[in-house]
């Protein structure tokens, strides 16, 4: 990592729920992360920023088990994870709504909901939590008995991150959450996330939206060609004219 | 007897095959669904569960009977040691293919497929072996139709099957991850669902409908061989691309079709029943022309 840099404004010295060092991932001959270290304190929500093809979605794809790491560690709330199956990583309370949402066509939203709770023996906490995603997103309640892959671009997201938070997730790994969505749900979007967060949810965010991001994250990082190329406070990445110069252009 | 007689009696006829080919083309339907592989070696565990359940019936018959009591414990038995066998072949020859070209696990379920067969060939000699039972013939004349306890007992077996595995399938957590991971196993492994493990209890339920057909078939029959596999996966096969190859409502609806269009199929005069699986064929080549993704089925499903 390079010299200690500020560590934004909450949750400086909370205890490290995610640490990934020194990973390497490739698809076939394509090396798609040469090294990638980073890390999220609980409580912060912390953005990874990058040009198409840096290797943001597959940070968090090997980091949620979806791809293999070929080297480096993986640690969540301090255990290690590396090399451990995608389902047991989400099982731990890591749970990655990918992009693109990934609705099951042909299954109702209930039965959506119903499968991010699949962990859950318990069919009356699968209940109460399926009562308090309806209380957070009552559009889905309405919805309830659709097929899940007919809502539009934006209940389809809300659908997606209800989902993951049936799983009562420690840590949200969250994969542009507004691609695709008209700017009205994008600020709804990322009001969803803050809230989240403020509910206790950490969350590691992926956008391509950077102006937005930095507006919501504690800290962030600059992906390029699958490597780090920089970190900081999210308030010094907002200042620093390079970073808005590059990644800014669709704010 | 009048015309309406005969099809009344073909329409029974129609149900009992119709069922036969239903139960096989449910696991074939499933397995499509979850690994997207034509499990060309799925009417052999049909035929490998017909021997199993024989041998069952062979060693108990003698103490509770060889009637539908002993059946029924030769059929459950069957069941379980066929399930284990899918999920055996799952593990040993199909997952180590996933990963692999389409062909090449479909050219390893053929290699499965002659395994099945051949072991039972060499095992039996290639003979047909008479599956004795203590079935009797009695049934109920409805006007001038005449259906056996036999059938009843066999349609209501298979319906009773398959309501089961729809309850399963609608109303449980694996029966709905079994529907996900169908869909998208990626977003299943991230919802916290074991994939192989979804995909070992679909071969399993799977290969266990296969062996209660095959047990009932021998039974229903009276006899047993080692190719009895052959024709009925294709048939089966035919039922699911009717029904929409991966629906499993769509497999039920065209197992039964098939069987009634085929029972049917021999009334017309010039089609005896031995042009009847050029008619089932033939039924195969028009759904694939004029209605590829089968009744139920979804256009974006995959196709071989
Ligand atoms: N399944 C795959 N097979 C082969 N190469 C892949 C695959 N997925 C990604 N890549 C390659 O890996 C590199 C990183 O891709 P990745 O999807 O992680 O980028 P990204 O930063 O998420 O981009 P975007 O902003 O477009 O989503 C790219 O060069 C990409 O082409
Ligand atoms: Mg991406």
């Amino acid at each position: 990592m390079s010299a200690q840099p500020d560590e934004g404004r909450t949750a400086s010295d909370a205890e490290l729920l995610l640490e990934v060092e020194a990973v390497e991932a490739a698809y076939g001959e394509i090396h798609a992360l040469r090294g990638i270290d980073l890390a999220v304190r609980r409580g912060q929500i912390v953005t990874l920023l990058g040009a198409n093809g840096a290797g943001k979605t597959t940070t968090l794809k090997t980091i949620s088990g979806l791809v293999r790491a070929l080297s480096g560690r993986i640690r969540l709330a301090g255990r290690d994870i590396t090399g451990l199956k995608a389902h047991e990583i989400a099982r731990l309370g890591l749970v990655h709504v990918p992009e693109g949402r990934h609705i099951l066509r042909g299954l109702t939203v209930e039965e959506n909901l119903e499968l991010g709770a699949f962990t859950v023996r318990d069919a009356a906490t699968r209940r109460r939590r399926l009562r308090e995603v309806y209380e957070q997103f009552p559009i889905l309640g309405e919805r309830r008995g659709q097929d899940g892959s007919l809502l539009s671009g934006g209940e389809q997201q809300m659908l997606a991150i209800g989902r993951a938070l049936m799983q009562e997730p420690q840590i949200l790994l969250l994969d542009e959450p507004s691609m695709g969505l008209a700017p009205k749900l994008v600020t709804e979007t990322m009001g969803i996330i803050r809230r989240l967060n403020e509910g206790g949810t950490t969350i590691l965010l992926v956008e391509q939206n950077a102006r937005l991001a930095l507006q919501l994250a504690d800290y962030g990082y600059v992906l390029e060609n699958g490597e780090i190329r920089l970190e900081n406070s999210a308030e010094a990445l907002r200042a620093d004219r390079s970073i808005v110069e590059a990644y800014m252009g669709s704010g | 007897m009048s015309l309406t007689d005969i099809l009344m009696q073909q329409l029974v006829n129609g149900l009992v095959l119709g069922s036969f080919y239903a139960l096989v083309a449910l696991g074939y339907t499933m397995i499509f669904g979850v690994i997207k592989l034509l499990n060309f070696a799925h009417g052999d565990v049909y035929m490998v569960g017909g021997f199993v359940g024989f041998g069952v019936l062979s060693a108990v018959g003698g103490t509770l009977g060889a009637d539908w009591g002993g059946i029924a414990v030769a059929m459950f038995l069957s069941m379980i040691a066929m399930g284990c066998l899918g999920v055996v072949i799952e593990r040993v020859a199909y997952h180590p293919m996933l990963a692999a070209p389409r062909l090449s696990i479909l050219i390893t379920a053929l290699a499965v497929s002659l395994v099945l067969q051949n072991s039972v060939l060499t095992l039996t000699d290639g003979q047909i072996t008479a599956f004795r039972t203590d079935l009797g013939f009695g049934g109920l004349e409805i006007g001038h139709v005449f259906i056996t306890y036999n059938q009843m007992v066999l349609v209501g077996t298979a319906a009773l099957l398959m309501i089961a595995l729809e309850t399963f399938v609608s109303r449980t957590q694996y029966g709905r991850a079994m529907r996900a991971v169908s869909i998208d196993k990626d977003m299943c492994r991230l919802m916290g669902i074991d994939v192989a493990k979804v995909i070992a209890i679909t071969f399993f339920i799977g290969s266990a409908l296969a062996a209660a057909a095959g047990t009932m078939a021998g039974a229903y029959y009276g006899s047993i061989w080692y190719f009895m596999g052959f024709l009925i996966g294709l048939k089966a096969f035919t039922a699911a691309v009717i029904g929409g190859i991966g629906s499993i409502p769509g497999a039920m609806a065209g197992g039964l079709i098939l069987g009634l269009l085929e029972a049917f199929g021999t009334q017309i005069p010039g089609i005896g029943s031995e042009w009847k699986d050029v008619f089932s064929f033939s039924i195969l080549i028009l759904v694939l022309v004029f209605k590829p993704t089968g009744l139920f089925g979804k256009s974006e499903t995959e196709r071989m």
